[in-house]
């Protein structure tokens, strides 16, 4: 008999494929908070057929926005996004990295303008998606490290 | 041309084109008289130029100051923060949208990587980028190609070695980048711990450039066109032995110089601690006070051309 974990949800968000370890991350980017009113479930370190591993977040009563959307392509670039309505995946497509990144990112230079308190929003260019570089289009600094200066 | 240069900011020199660049060179070349002063020039008159300096130069202020006063323009600016609002808590933005108002060109200095393309961002009129932190500087990249051309006659073709500290010297990231555009063989010289980072060889060698890395001025000095020397910087070395053997293994003397060729000229952004003797000054090699002098025309150039006064 398959054993379900966790239960299906009747409206909300299920993130699945995020890559494995990636999970709180995605709760931080959503904004899961200790006062938060839906249900949220948390599965980390599932085995994947795709993978191996993976992580996957369920939130109830609650879609995402495009920059949210952005956020979790650039730390899970796999994950998939199933919208569900009453019980049904009424949307299911797999994250996208979009081509500029523009607000969602901390520089990772900390000498770069963007990060001495000026009224500016970074933006990077991404230059390869697989694995993914960005270029600050401010102090042209590369970086692969983008969970962490994921805000 | 003047199409594609009014207006335009200059904040790195990977936004110009080589044709752009060759351009630039050329308007330079007739420059040369102005900035020497031999002939008088009212190409700027009535032109004010803004020139914010967040940190100490020498020869990049005062040759943009002479670039727009040979030219007949007017210089308004400061020269170290603390005077200014800055010190009272302005942010660049503010500056830059303040400035813009009372000016016809923003020349800026300062200290944080990426502050010139903020500052062409809230800007109207042009931003030069006179350095940023470890950023660009492209002007510095412009004067240097000049120097070398005028001195070898041609860009393409040249052998350069770019020696000192390859790592964390701004010039010669933007100026290695440069030369490869323009054909020439790069030859990188400093211990392994100050080598130029991959990722501007990666750069390099995207432009179907073949760089050869070595340690020993030594080995290199015979077969050069242009000896580039950069200066080691003391701050970065925790250890201050550490930093005596490495500043002393590529000092320029006449002893080394006896292998070279007759015609290899020696540049230096200046300023200059203890990598070339004074004895080479006197020799044809040294090139490096033509070098800063460049600045003059190769600004000048710039200037009237961003400002819609040369075509």
């Amino acid at each position: 008999m398959k054993e379900f974990k966790v239960t299906p949800i009747r409206n909300g968000t299920v993130i699945d494929h995020i890559t494995v370890g990636m999970a709180l991350k995605v709760l931080k980017i959503v904004g899961v908070k200790e006062d938060t009113n839906s249900t949220v479930s948390v599965l980390i370190h599932v085995p994947s057929k795709k993978a191996g591993w993976k992580d996957i977040v369920k939130i109830e009563d609650r879609e995402l926005d495009p920059k949210e959307l952005d956020k979790i392509a650039l730390i899970s670039p796999n994950a998939t996004i199933n919208i569900i309505r009453d019980y049904n995946v009424a949307e299911k497509f797999v994250v996208e990295v979009p081509n500029v990144i523009r607000g969602i990112m901390r520089c990772s230079n900390p000498g770069c303008i963007t990060n001495q308190n000026e009224p500016v929003e970074t933006e990077f260019v991404v230059e390869s998606k697989k694995p993914i570089t960005l270029r600050c289009v401010y102090c042209d600094r590369t970086t692969t490290q983008v969970a962490e200066n994921v805000q | 041309m003047s199409t594609t240069f009014r207006g335009m900011d200059v904040v790195s020199i990977r936004d110009f084109s080589t044709e752009q660049i060759e351009h630039v060179l050329k308007i330079a070349e007739k420059m040369v008289p102005a900035a020497k002063g031999e002939e008088r020039s009212v190409l700027l008159e009535g032109h004010v130029l803004g020139s914010l300096f967040y940190e100490p130069s020498t020869r990049t202020r005062l040759s943009f100051d002479a670039a727009m006063t040979r030219l007949g323009g007017r210089v308004l600016g400061f020269d170290q923060p603390s005077g200014a609002s800055v010190a009272k808590g302005e942010t660049l933005a503010d500056t830059i949208r303040m400035v813009d108002a009372y000016c016809d060109v923003i020349v800026l200095r300062h200290p944080h990587e990426g502050a010139a393309r903020m500052a062409a961002h809230f800007a109207s009129r042009p931003v030069v980028n006179a350095g940023d932190g470890a950023g660009q500087h492209p002007t510095q990249t412009m004067l240097d190609l000049f120097t070398i051309r005028k001195e070898k006659k041609k860009l393409e073709g040249n052998h350069v070695a770019l020696v000192g500290d390859l790592k964390y010297g701004r010039t010669v990231h933007s100026l290695s980048e440069a030369l490869a555009m323009f054909g020439a063989q790069l030859t990188f010289v400093a211990p392994p711990s100050l080598q130029i980072p991959k990722e501007h060889l990666k750069q390099i060698e995207s432009m179907g450039q073949k760089p050869k890395m070595s340690s020993s001025l030594e080995d290199v000095i015979k077969d050069i066109d242009v000896l580039y020397v950069t200066r080691i910087q003391k701050e970065r070395f925790p250890d201050p032995a550490e930093y005596k053997k490495v500043a002393g293994m590529y000092r320029i003397d006449l002893p080394l110089l006896k292998d070279a060729r007759k015609d290899m000229i020696i540049m230096h952004p200046l300023p200059r601690v203890g990598e070339i003797d004074p004895e080479v000054d006197g020799t044809p090699h040294a090139k490096y006070f033509e070098q800063a002098f460049n600045g003059v025309p190769v600004r000048m150039a710039l200037l009237s051309l961003i400002l819609g006064a040369s075509r």
